[in-house]
């Protein structure tokens, strides 16, 4: 198992989710985030007072994904996130070690 | 106020004499609609400070500080319309006697001397009293601006009630209340000097004396809640109707074209700073237009009743400009944390909104001057009059400050400061959501 990690632009988010809805993605966590990256902050002005907004928002997505899926998800949030400008996001790929489901207990890749 | 200017010495006289003599005897007939209108007036000028300039101010500061900046607007209405009840009514405008140039007197305890039959002109002297009354309320309500978010709600207090006997009783009776400036034939028509001059330096003072915020210019201080201080100009902007065309202190002519005259100001001020920023700065900004709104509004108040339309759009044409780039100025090269702009919009708009009410009287469809006047004897009384409220209300001001910083200090202590005063002084937070 995998756990993907997506740093996406927020405006990016429904797209995503369709994308992974179609290929067969059972459920993704969501968290609003900021961050910076290679794409810059942007500069507020407020009566003259500058202020540089150095963290810009994005959403991340959390998906645990069976080993053999992990291509699959990659390629759908590529596609779904991309729109070829600078601060598109990036796409983390770790071990997971173990998945649980609370309910029943299920372990492992049934529980995904 | 028109009581004071074209129809001048006669009306002066009747104002003294009204104040001398039992009011009865000489009163004029009550006129209805004049009646009328300043009591609408008197309702849209303290709807100007509550809650037009609380939201204005509160929406401009940081989220831990919005309630201490509603509070300070509420506590100051409340405070001086019972001081102004008690005796600063009669200080402003009784008839100080030998002292007349300088100041009222205190014959109005508990406004005693008031009866439903007392007139100020056409008008009933309750609803004339109660129209000036929210006049001394909005004047400390501007000064806060300069002070948000680090000075100690019980100094406000003390500093607000001592300034309003000291420097706006005085300057008020001056101008207003048959003192020298109005011998002089100072024009101001609804407070360029009285209210706005006075407020704007008063904030200077007070920002130079209490210091810049913790981290000012160094951390980020935005505005919180930009959609507040918006709907705060819009109401701004509608209360000043009252408070300028109201001045006229009747339903005429007058009032007429001062509400033209502010309305058209109000709109060329906000074009001007919104074409400055765009220039400047390549975007414009809703801070930025809703500013030049207030300054092309504090800029006519003095002209009001005297300049003609074509005069007002140059003035709010130059407010827009003028008080844009002090603004700049004051933040970048003074390094002033006057916090919410005070003196660069109110001080300067009051500086040359007095000033050009010399000029524009004159031409462009102006009132005209006063007889044997020129308007090179008009703009010199018009500067005396601003450089007099400018250093007296600055020393005043400054007096007062450093006696309430002995006595109980001015600001909250650092961690207080940091901690945002809504928790440390009121033991509330503005939005739990």
């Amino acid at each position: 198992m995998k756990l993907i990690t997506a740093i996406i632009k927020p405006f990016k988010l429904d797209d995503v989710r369709e994308a992974l809805h179609e290929i067969g993605v059972k459920g993704i966590t969501v968290t609003e985030v900021k961050g910076f990256g290679r794409q810059k902050g942007h500069t507020e002005l407020y009566r003259g007072a500058e202020y540089v907004v150095d963290f810009l928002p994005k959403a991340k997505l959390e998906i645990g994904v069976p080993a053999d899926k992990v291509e699959q998800v990659i390629e759908a949030i590529r596609n779904a996130a991309n729109t070829g400008k600078i601060g598109d996001g990036k796409i983390f790929v770790s071990n997971l070690e173990q998945t649980i489901r609370i309910r029943t207990g299920e372990t492992g890749p049934d529980a995904l | 106020m028109s009581l004071l200017k074209p129809k001048g010495v006669l009306a002066v006289l009747l104002t003294l004499l009204i104040s001398v003599l039992p009011s009865m005897v000489l009163a004029d007939e009550l006129n209805g609609a004049d009646t009328a209108w300043i009591l609408t007036s008197t309702a849209l000028v303290l709807f100007m400070t509550i809650p037009g300039l609380s939201l204005f101010y509160a929406g401009l500061v940081r989220n831990k500080n919005v309630l201490s900046v509603l509070m300070q607007c509420f506590a100051i209405t409340c405070m001086v319309s019972v001081m102004w009840l008690v005796f600063v009514y009669g200080l402003a405008f009784g008839d100080g006697g030998s002292m007349n140039k300088w100041i009222g007197n205190l014959d109005q305890l508990m406004l005693g001397g008031i009866s439903r039959d007392s007139m100020v002109g056409s008008i009933p002297e309750s609803v004339f009293s109660m129209f000036q009354m929210t006049f001394a309320i909005i004047t400390p309500a501007l000064i806060v601006g300069a002070f948000a978010e680090r000075m100690k709600f019980s100094a406000m207090l003390w500093f607000s009630a001592i300034w309003l006997v000291v420097v706006y009783a005085p300057v008020t009776h001056w101008v207003w209340g048959g003192g020298w400036l109005q011998d002089m034939g100072l024009l101001d028509f609804a407070g360029g000097t009285v209210v706005h001059v006075n407020a704007g330096v008063a904030a200077l003072v007070a920002a130079l004396v209490l210091g810049p915020r913790k981290g000012f210019g160094k951390t980020q201080m935005p505005p919180h809640n930009l959609t507040m201080t918006v709907a705060g100009a819009g109401m701004l902007w509608v209360g000043w109707f009252g408070f300028n065309a109201g001045s006229a202190l009747g339903a005429n002519g007058d009032a007429g074209m001062a509400m033209l005259v502010t309305h058209i100001s109000a709109a060329a001020g906000s074009l001007a700073w919104m074409a400055m920023e765009w220039i400047r700065h390549g975007k414009p900004s809703v801070l930025g237009i809703v500013t030049g709104m207030v300054a092309g509004l504090g800029t006519i108040t003095p002209a009001s009743g005297f300049v003609g339309p074509a005069g007002a759009l140059l003035i709010g044409l130059t407010a827009g400009v003028v008080c844009y780039s002090v603004t700049a100025f004051m933040k970048h090269t003074m390094k002033i944390d006057d916090s919410l702009d005070v003196f660069p919009v109110h001080g300067m708009g009051g500086v040359i909104g007095t000033l050009l009410a010399g000029v524009f009287v004159g031409i462009l469809g102006g009132a005209g001057l006063a007889e044997g006047m020129s308007m090179g004897g008009q703009v010199w009384v018009q500067f005396v009059g601003v450089a007099s409220t400018f250093v007296y209300c600055g020393v005043l001001s400054w007096i007062i400050l450093k006696l309430v910083d002995a006595v109980i200090g001015l600001r909250v202590s650092e961690e207080e400061e940091t901690q945002g005063l809504d928790l440390v002084l009121h033991d509330e937070t503005g939005y739990n959501l």
